[in-house]
């Protein structure tokens, strides 16, 4: 029963939301809204979870003394400061002018905008030492990058205007990304949306059952 | 060591300084650069250009500060572009940081003197109803009832209370859709649970590493347009006849584009040259 419970609930649930997506008619209608109903209620219960995981990870990693340990102490500090501050504000507590807004403002932006920036100089540092023309592939590659990477910006123009048009870095970079990008990008959906119509079927008829058993 | 291999095993950290240089250095000079508008923008733009005054405009933004140095500059353009035209924004978000982006932006734009004379009210002109968790699913229960699936704005107010959501249902009651991603939940989920199902009429700005993602939707029609990275952002800009951040950014974008091709050409060489003389 342990495993055929959840099994009949998964398939139950999934084919009825096939049938209420393709026929989006009363009463099907209906059925999708509460189903959708439920899982803003499952989503919302999700936040909080996740929440009291990461509290409780960086409990273990302080009460563990592992490495990196004091970061966990900031962990807690700076997701009980924003708790508490959110609280005490109540009603509109994003608005600008709040001390809520203020902290975002003022530590997470520029926090979060810095730990993005960082891809930067990485991405730099592994371009000049990966990207070589190795092979016939890699050549290919590279020439398409170095193609897109001068057409997207304005120094790409001042580079190749002497060209006539169709042929300067900008129009050979909307050819890259018009045709063999987006033929190499519809590939590659077509596979993921066959792979999840079959996985999604093995899910549905109780052939993949390890969700289910923790396997 | 001769200076070929010296060059192949360059310090990352002085790769690291170059780049830092390059980035920085030109923010603090305004240069006039050529943009040239692409079609894809030019598309978004003809799209709500044909939208008249008073039409209402779905904004969603699906990123976080993160992603801010190319989407903050496309979400105030857009915004600013909205007000100048009398069209009413609607700010929703399927990231938890969304709607407090939105604001920030909106603290921006309601400050110029442009729009100051416009004197936007909120309620009235635009409403930010915050973020409701479910990722797709809020599209989706968007499309059936909008009012349910955020019954009250980020403040607190109901939403069927605020002036500019009477007659809001649902996505009929939209006419222009405009979203700004980073990633999950985002302009992929527009097209398949709005576009698609609802006929939603979609515009997007992406981050520049996402937006090869996004082509394939704007060949088969279901995205009107699309705003690439900081250059769809300042192409836009150019667009709308108001260059603003995106475009100023465009220098600093152009020099640590040329700086990182000539460290990989250089790479390029030094591999080559290196390799035929352990060869010969």
């Amino acid at each position: 029963m342990r495993r055929e419970v959840p099994l009949a609930i998964t398939a139950i649930v999934g084919f009825a939301l096939i049938i209420v997506y393709f026929i989006p008619h009363p009463p099907f209608n209906h059925s999708r809204d509460f189903f959708e109903d439920l899982f803003f209620i499952i989503a919302a219960f999700a936040i909080w979870l996740g929440c009291l995981n990461l509290l409780k990870v960086n409990a273990d990693k302080v009460y563990l003394k592992k490495k990196g340990w004091p970061f966990s102490i900031v962990v807690w500090f700076g997701f009980f400061l924003m708790v508490i501050v959110g609280f005490w504000e109540g009603r509109g507590f994003m608005n600008p002018g709040t001390t809520f807004y203020y902290l975002y403002d003022k530590l997470y932006y520029p926090l979060n905008a810095t730990m993005f920036s960082i891809l930067a100089f990485f991405v730099a540092s592994a371009s000049y030492r990966a990207f070589r023309a190795r092979n016939k592939e890699a050549t290919i590659l590279l020439i398409a990058a170095l193609f897109v990477m001068l057409g997207r910006v304005p120094f790409g123009y001042y580079l190749s205007s002497w060209l006539p048009e169709g042929w300067r870095l900008g129009n050979i970079t909307d050819w890259i990304m018009d045709f063999p990008q987006t033929a190499a990008q519809r590939a590659i959906m077509i596979g993921i949306a066959l792979g999840i119509v079959s996985s999604s079927l093995r899910v549905l008829l109780g052939l993949e059952r390890t969700f289910a058993s923790g396997e | 060591m001769n200076f070929l291999e010296k060059l192949l095993a360059l310090d990352r950290r002085i790769i690291f300084l170059f780049i830092a240089i390059a980035v920085a250095l030109p923010l603090f000079f305004t240069v006039k650069l050529h943009i040239e508008v692409t079609p894809v923008v030019r598309n978004l733009h003809n799209a709500m250009e044909a939208l008249p005054p008073g039409s209402k405009v779905l904004v969603s933004l699906d990123y976080d500060p993160g992603s801010m140095p190319e989407l903050q500059p496309m979400a105030e353009s857009f915004f600013r572009y909205c007000f100048m035209r009398d069209l009413k924004i609607i700010i929703i978000g399927l990231w938890p940081n969304g709607p407090i982006q939105a604001n920030s932006a909106l603290e921006v734009i309601l400050n110029e003197p442009d729009i100051k004379k416009k004197n936007p009210k909120y309620g009235i002109d635009y409403v930010n109803l915050g973020y409701t968790a479910g990722n797709e699913v809020v599209i989706e229960r968007m499309g059936s009832d909008i009012p349910v699936t955020f019954p009250k704005d980020y403040s607190g107010n109901k939403t069927e209370d605020l002036p500019l959501m009477k007659g809001v249902k649902n996505f009929n009651n939209i006419d222009f859709v405009y979203n700004l991603s980073a990633g999950y939940p985002g302009t992929v989920e527009w097209v398949l649970f709005g576009v698609d199902p609802y006929k939603i009429k979609l515009g997007a700005g992406n981050t520049a590493v996402q937006a090869p993602q996004i082509y394939p939707y704007l060949n088969s029609g279901q995205l009107v347009g699309l705003l690439g990275g900081m250059k769809g952002g300042a192409e836009f800009e150019i667009a709308t006849g108001k260059p603003a951040k995106a475009v100023k950014f465009m220098f600093s974008q152009s020099v640590s584009h040329a700086l990182i091709c000539f460290f990989i050409l250089i790479g390029n060489f030094a591999y080559f040259a290196t390799r035929k003389k352990k060869g010969a």
